[in-house]
Parts: C-alpha cells; structure tokens; sequence
C-alpha cells in the first residue's frame, strides 16, 4: 500500500467516525420525534448545511471503500495491478454517483 | 550380595511415537514412522531418529540444536516452530506428530524449503547498516555516541536478537496472500536499522519499505508476533515502521 492510500484511509476513517455518529443520532431523533418525511425534506431543502454534511459522508465512504476494496481484490484474487485498479476506482465512483444522487434527492 | 532378577519382568518395552513426515518436494506425501518416545525429546531428535535408523534419504536442516542458528524450523502439528527447542511432549496431540516443511515458501525436498525470497526481502528492506561513504569515512569523525537509554537504542534492542529462523514469515498470512509482501523478520530488521541513528541514510529504509508489498500492508494479525521462538515483536516493529513512513511521507520525505 502506498503511503498516500494508508493516510488516506486513515484520515477518511476519522472524517467519517463523527458522522456515522451524528447520522445515527440524528435518525433516531427524527423518527421518535415523529417527523415525517415531508418534514425533514422541507428542512434539509436548500440547506447547505446538510449538504457539506452528506456529501462529505459520500466522499468519505467511497474514498474509503475504493481502497479496501483495492487491498482486498489484491491479497484474495490473482487479478493484475491494472484490473485492480480499474475495478476499485470504478467501484469509488459507482458509490460517489449513487451517493452522489440520494444527497441531491434530499437537498435539491 | 544377593542375586536379584532372574526372574523380574522385562523391562517394559519403550513407548511408541507415531509421526508423520512430509516426502517429497511441493507435490509430495506424508510418511508414516514409529519412534521410540523419550523423556525430554525434541522434535529434532524425533526427524534425526528417523533420518539415522528409518530413512537415510530424509532431507533436513539443523546446525547447533540450541536455538541459535535458526535453521531447524519446521511445521510440527500445524504450527511453524524451532524443532531443537521444541519438546514433544509439548506438541504432541493423541500421541502423534505430524510434521512439514515450513509454510510460505518453495518445498526443495523433503523438510526442507528454498528460503532465498526470505532473504532476499531481508535486502530488499534494507535491513543492512549504511555508514557515511567517501574516501575520508570515519577519518577524523567523532565516534557516534548511542545512549543505552535512549529510545532509539532501546528499540534495537528489542528487535536485534531474530535468528533468521522464518518461523513468523511462516505464520503469517499476508506473505500468503502477496507474493511481494517484504513479511514479519525483514520488516522488524528494517526496524532496528532505522532505529541506528549512526545510520547514515535512516530515511532509505522507510523509502525502501514503505512501498506496495511494504509495512503498510501488515494486518497487525500479530501471528508472527505469537509464533517467534525468541519472544520477538515483529508487529510492534511494523507499528513502528508505519509510524515513522506516515510522518515522513506528510513532511514530503519520501519522494525519491
Ligand atoms: S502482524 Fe503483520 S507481519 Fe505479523 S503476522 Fe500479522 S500481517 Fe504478518
Ligand atoms: S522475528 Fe522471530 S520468528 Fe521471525 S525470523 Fe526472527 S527469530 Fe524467527
Ligand atoms: S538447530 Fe539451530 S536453532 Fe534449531
């Protein structure tokens, strides 16, 4: 692994710590609270808040898993350097562009 | 003096010890082999028995069957171990042994394995000392002085006394999953070599192992760490090495 993948990794790990916490909480809130979903989408609409908030998750997760899954792919399965590569960069962009399009659904 | 056991029973005849043992190279088949049980015997004793009264032909390694020279390591039930070190009567499981060459590496006959990749990955992570080079080296210089207290010292210290032995690069599963993996001893020299601070090149070991294959794709499983004969971290190390990479790949250190 490459020094810039191992900070990396690490440093996504940090970001994404206080956000799975502050998500989880966050659902819980709502759902006891008794919002419904009408009533959160017309709180996270046009916020930028919430925005930097998922979408740093977003960016986070897929860096994270990219590289996971990169190491994964390079200890259990013969695959060369190149298909490795291909398939864990593919994968980081499928989860940004699936990520991607639920944080635009619930901000835009 | 009275005339005593003419008619005691014999002797008891010595308890038998079933052991299996690998023939053959990386294809092969385990040979099956009773050995008269001993108090106190090692499982070296057991595989140089069989060589001198079962099969001539078995090959294996030893040299001073006191746990220094690191050459006797073999799979005894499973586990990679020293096999003068080992007793028996420690391993044994339902009164049979069955032991292999190590693990991780090429079969070349018998229990003995092709260990120039361990060792070539010992010069790959530059585990050796690097002085400062020119015609006027050492002339004139004040001799380095090391604290024995200091932390570099005593990092050394911990990870100077491996005996070559591959028994953790036997163990651990990474250097099974990659081919390229540098493994537990080269990694833990690579270690006491970057903690000599006469060193005159101590961020060429962290370039030469944090690479692909390198310290940064140690699991900290810390198998090597539980199989060394000689007490040894080599995961400790390998924390150590992360460590000192991260740090000096962020100061920009690393860009060769
Ligand atoms: S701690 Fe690292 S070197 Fe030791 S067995 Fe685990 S992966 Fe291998
Ligand atoms: S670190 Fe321990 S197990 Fe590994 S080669 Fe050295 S002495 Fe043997
Ligand atoms: S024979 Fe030397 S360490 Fe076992």
């Amino acid at each position: 692994m490459s020094p810039a993948n191992f900070v990396l990794q690490r440093a996504t790990a940090l970001i994404m710590a206080p956000l799975v916490i502050a998500h989880l909480i966050l659902i819980i809130a709502a759902v006891q609270g008794g919002l419904t979903g009408e009533e959160i989408l017309a709180r996270t609409r046009g916020s930028l808040g919430w925005g930097v908030f998922y979408g740093l998750f977003v960016l986070a997760a897929a860096v994270h898993a990219g590289i996971g899954l990169q190491t994964i792919l390079r200890e259990w399965t013969n695959l060369a350097k190149q298909p490795v590569t291909i398939a864990s960069h593919g994968f980081m962009v499928l989860l940004i562009v699936l990520g991607g399009r639920a944080v635009y659904a619930v901000i835009a | 003096m009275t005339q005593q056991g003419a008619d005691r029973p014999a002797p008891p005849s010595p308890a038998m010890l079933d052991v299996e043992i690998w023939r053959g190279g990386q294809e092969g088949h385990y040979e099956d082999f009773r050995v008269p049980r001993d108090e106190n015997q090692t499982v070296l004793d057991v595989v140089t028995y069989v060589q001198r009264h079962l099969a001539p032909a078995l090959a294996y390694r030893f040299a001073c069957r006191v746990g220094m020279c690191g050459s006797c390591a073999m799979t005894v039930n499973g586990r990679p171990r020293w096999t003068c070190r080992t007793h028996v009567a420690r391993v044994i499981e339902g009164g049979r042994m069955r032991i292999a060459p190590l693990r991780n590496l090429p079969v070349i006959r018998d229990l003995v394995t092709d260990m120039s990749t361990f060792f070539d990955k010992w010069q790959a992570a530059r585990g050796r000392f690097v002085g400062t080079e020119g015609a006027d080296a050492g002339v004139g210089h004040e001799p380095a002085r090391v604290r024995p207290a200091s932390p570099e010292r005593r990092e050394a210290d911990a990870a100077i006394e491996c005996i070559n032995c591959a028994v953790c690069y036997a163990a651990c599963d990474v250097v099974s999953w990659r081919e390229d993996y540098l493994g537990p001893a080269a990694l833990n020299r690579a270690w006491a070599a970057w903690n000599d601070v006469r060193d005159d090149d101590r961020t060429g070991v962290l370039r030469a192992v944090a690479v692909a294959g390198g310290c940064l794709n140690c699991h900290t499983h810390q198998s090597c760490t539980e199989h060394c004969p000689v007490a040894l971290s080599p995961t400790h190390s390998i924390a150590g090495l992360k460590r000192a990479s991260m740090q000096a790949w962020l100061r920009g250190e690393l860009k060769s």
